[in-house]
């Protein structure tokens, strides 16, 4: 076969071409520090007394447009009454996370369950939802770009319009957040945006917007960080202002202090999430998972990411060597493939 | 070759007989219609049926995946195994065109072939298994660098266009069309060496896929370097898939396999294969201990199982050149290898998540539709693999008795 070096430098060039570009420039679109207006949730176990306000809230403001849940010509919020024995279709009963629902509260139980927030013969209130990572492993795997994180409230959402439901994010996510539509034909990612269309318009979450306690409360994230300290530097027992609805709110409601966990789930956790919370039983017990790496996800990829031109560079080059070497000598013709 | 013109007309009952005479490979005595292409042809309907339903209904509809188990049969045995399958494509076609290794040369078209058919399962596959089937394009226009599965993507169209335009020579040249054929054949060491490029980076890449998990893949196979795992592992199972198929063809064909050829494949198996056990126990011992895979958990075995029937069992086998030297033996060690590599591929994707989904609540088995689907992919690519060996010169140079 004849082949020049030009042809072979051209050939592989153009296709190295190809995949470089855009490659240099990529890094910086997923930045590891917070927003400085980023908002999020401050989560309080200690106060949540199980109502689930929050999660019927949730779903309706969400099935509004512009909502996680909402969908053109949708009737009413997607209800999940299946669940529990003797619900007819009665009530919303969502057990887990899913394509209908996107915040939850649930129960941890032990031994007798007689105190709250008590690991031992004790129970205590959880929520799961999304956490708002502040480098979102969703948005770096996904391959056609449809998680964003916003610029200022730094909410993670989702746009439906991009995705082809690879389902990556799903593998990706190390709260194991995204729920997937299975039962429809044309599916959508569904996780908690935070509300950020309702953010957008001056609001707060819904389900702060509902919680009569103060468990769950929006703000913005250095607050809501600063609110979480000084809660944990109290002494059980005293008495204390708890906010209502919003950081720093004149609302409040006076509770003895409960005894804390020492620790703000969400400062260090995937590299820190805007949604933190607070909690009496360890969050290992209550189901949040200790393997969960303190750093940011989406750099254990980029490792692999960062050497792609070198290895395209180093193939194009040393093949090119290589065919030049093993073909000395060779003149015109050869054999055809 | 019955007439066709009532049908096609002049001009395309002529490329049909002329793509449809197969006097140049009679040799080889292919039929048509056997019970067993019947089969084949029976569970390629099937799939195309779950297909349909599939797209009509949805992935949920079709699967039993589900939010904890959210990629399966497809992704893992089809897309994973399939893409690994065809490894054997580029080191071929690698060590013919750019290291000039003429003995591999008769073995060439069989391997590209081969390999194209293994990355056309994997596509239609993904393309299946992905929730929105028809904007499956998505990524090849809103690039997202910092994913690995944009680049999966980019890599999965490239290297199927390239696989696909080193397999066309034989179809060129059955046609007569020799302008195409000769420009081909100008650029093929271009293709190639992009071919290579992209087979290296694509099959490292789908161990890269795992990096951002962490805490949800078993530490058995979770690691930093899972990239060079999966493209040792490929490079391992290529060798051998190419030396399976020689083996194969040459029975079912009814020539002799070239010796030298396989002897040489067996040598890169064992000294590929090396490489690959040397680092599988390197991040054993670095990650969780070597006491992990002998704890006689459901994982820890199923890590033993593809350790030792997939490398330590065919490695040793293969230092006695008794076994290399007989093809029989050789048959059995490539059985051995390619299903390792195969079972590693589900340990990756399906059992290695296990702990942490079941954990959550979750549970996985395959639906009888992801099943049936995964057969037709299979019964299609040895369909299309006979189809080509009857009507198109695949195997130009083998001595026939």
């Amino acid at each position: 076969m004849a082949i020049s070096r030009r042809d072979l430098l051209k050939g592989a060039a153009s296709g190295g071409l190809l995949l470089a570009t855009g490659l240099p420039s990529a890094h910086a679109t997923m930045s590891k520090t917070l927003p400085p207006e980023a908002v999020g949730l401050l989560y309080d176990a200690t106060l949540c007394i199980g109502c689930k306000s929050c999660v019927v809230n949730c779903k309706v403001k969400n099935s509004e447009p512009g909502g996680a849940l909402y969908r053109e010509g949708m009737q009413h919020p997607p209800y999940e009454s299946a669940g529990p024995e003797g619900n007819a279709g009665i009530w919303d009963a969502p057990q887990e996370l899913s394509g209908k629902t996107l915040s939850i509260i649930k129960v941890y139980k032990n031994g007798t369950a007689l105190s709250k927030d008590t690991a031992v013969n004790g129970y205590s209130f959880f929520k799961q939802q999304c956490l708002h990572c502040i480098t979102p492993a969703c948005a770096s795997v996904c391959p056609a770009g449809a998680f964003r994180k916003d610029e200022q409230t730094g909410a993670v959402y989702y746009i439906a319009s991009k995705c082809i439901g690879c389902r990556y994010c799903q593998l990706a996510c190390p709260f194991g957040v995204p729920r997937y539509e299975w039962d429809s034909a044309w599916p959508e990612v569904r996780k908690c945006q935070l509300c950020n269309h309702r953010v957008k318009k001056g609001q707060i979450s819904a389900c702060a917007e509902f919680c009569p306690t103060g468990a769950t409360i929006f703000g913005r994230v250095v607050d809501l960080r600063a609110e979480a300290k000084r809660r944990l530097a109290l002494k059980p027992g005293d008495s204390y202002d708890f906010p209502i609805q919003k950081v720093g709110s004149r609302e409040t409601s006076q509770r003895s202090v409960a005894r804390y966990v020492n620790q703000v789930y969400g400062l260090t956790e995937a590299g820190g999430t805007q949604n933190i919370m607070l909690s009496g039983v360890s969050f290992e017990l209550l189901g949040f998972r200790k393997e969960v790496p303190n750093k940011a996800l989406p750099d254990l990829t980029w490792a692999y990411i960062a050497k792609i031109p070198w290895v395209l560079a180093g193939v194009l080059l040393g093949g090119t060597a290589v065919y030049k070497f093993t073909h000395r000598g060779e003149g015109k013709g050869g054999d055809e493939p | 070759m019955m007439d066709l013109t009532r049908y096609i007309g002049v001009k395309g009952n002529d490329l049909a007989q002329k793509l449809l005479d197969d006097r140049d490979t009679q040799y080889l005595g292919i039929k048509l219609i056997t019970p067993f292409t019947l089969v084949l042809v029976a569970l390629v309907g099937l799939a195309a049926l779950v297909a349909v339903y599939r797209l009509v209904f949805g992935i949920g509809a079709a699967s039993n995946l589900n939010d904890l188990w959210p990629w399966g049969l497809w992704i893992s045995f089809d897309v994973l195994g399939g893409v690994a399958m065809a490894a054997g494509g580029f080191l071929i076609a690698g060590a013919v065109y750019i290291l000039n290794w003429k003995k591999y040369h008769c073995v060439v078209r069989a391997a590209i072939l081969n390999a194209f058919f293994g990355y056309l399962l994997a596509a239609m596959s993904i393309c299946l298994d992905i929730g929105r089937s028809f904007v499956i394009w998505h990524p090849m226009v809103m690039w997202q660098v910092n994913s690995i599965m944009f680049i999966v993507a980019i890599h999965v169209v490239l290297y199927t266009s390239t696989l696909a335009t080193e397999s066309s020579p034989m179809l060129f040249e059955k046609m007569r069309w020799n302008r195409a054929l000769n420009i081909v054949s100008r650029l093929m060491v271009g293709i190639v060496l992009f071919g290579v490029l992209l087979s290296l980076l694509h099959q490292s890449s789908l161990g890269a896929v795992y990096l951002i998990a962490p805490e949800k893949l078993s530490p058995l196979w979770y690691s930093k370097h899972i990239p060079y795992l999966f493209l040792l592992s490929a490079i391992m199972m290529g060798l051998s898939m190419v030396s399976f198929e020689t083996i194969l063809t040459g029975k079912v064909f009814n020539h002799e396999p070239p010796r030298d050829v396989l002897a040489g494949l067996a040598r890169g198996v064992l000294f590929v294969g090396t490489a690959y056990l040397a680092l599988k126990i390197a991040v054993l011992v670095q990650g969780p201990g070597l006491s992990a895979a002998l704890d006689g958990s459901f994982l820890a075995n199923l890590y033993l199982v593809e350790v030792l029937v997939g490398v330590i069992v065919p490695l040793v086998l293969l230092c006695f050149s008794s076994v290399r030297t007989n093809m029989h033996r050789i048959f059995a060690v490539n059985i051995m290898v390619v299903t390792g590599v195969l079972l590693n591929r589900l340990n990756v994707g399906i059992f290695g998540v296990q702990q942490f989904a079941t954990r959550a609540g979750g549970d996985y088995f395959p639906s009888l539709m992801e099943w049936t689907l995964t057969i037709g992919m299979i019964a299609f690519a040895i369909l299309g693999f006979k189809l080509c060996a009857k009507y198109l010169n695949l195997f130009p140079d083998t001595q026939h008795h």
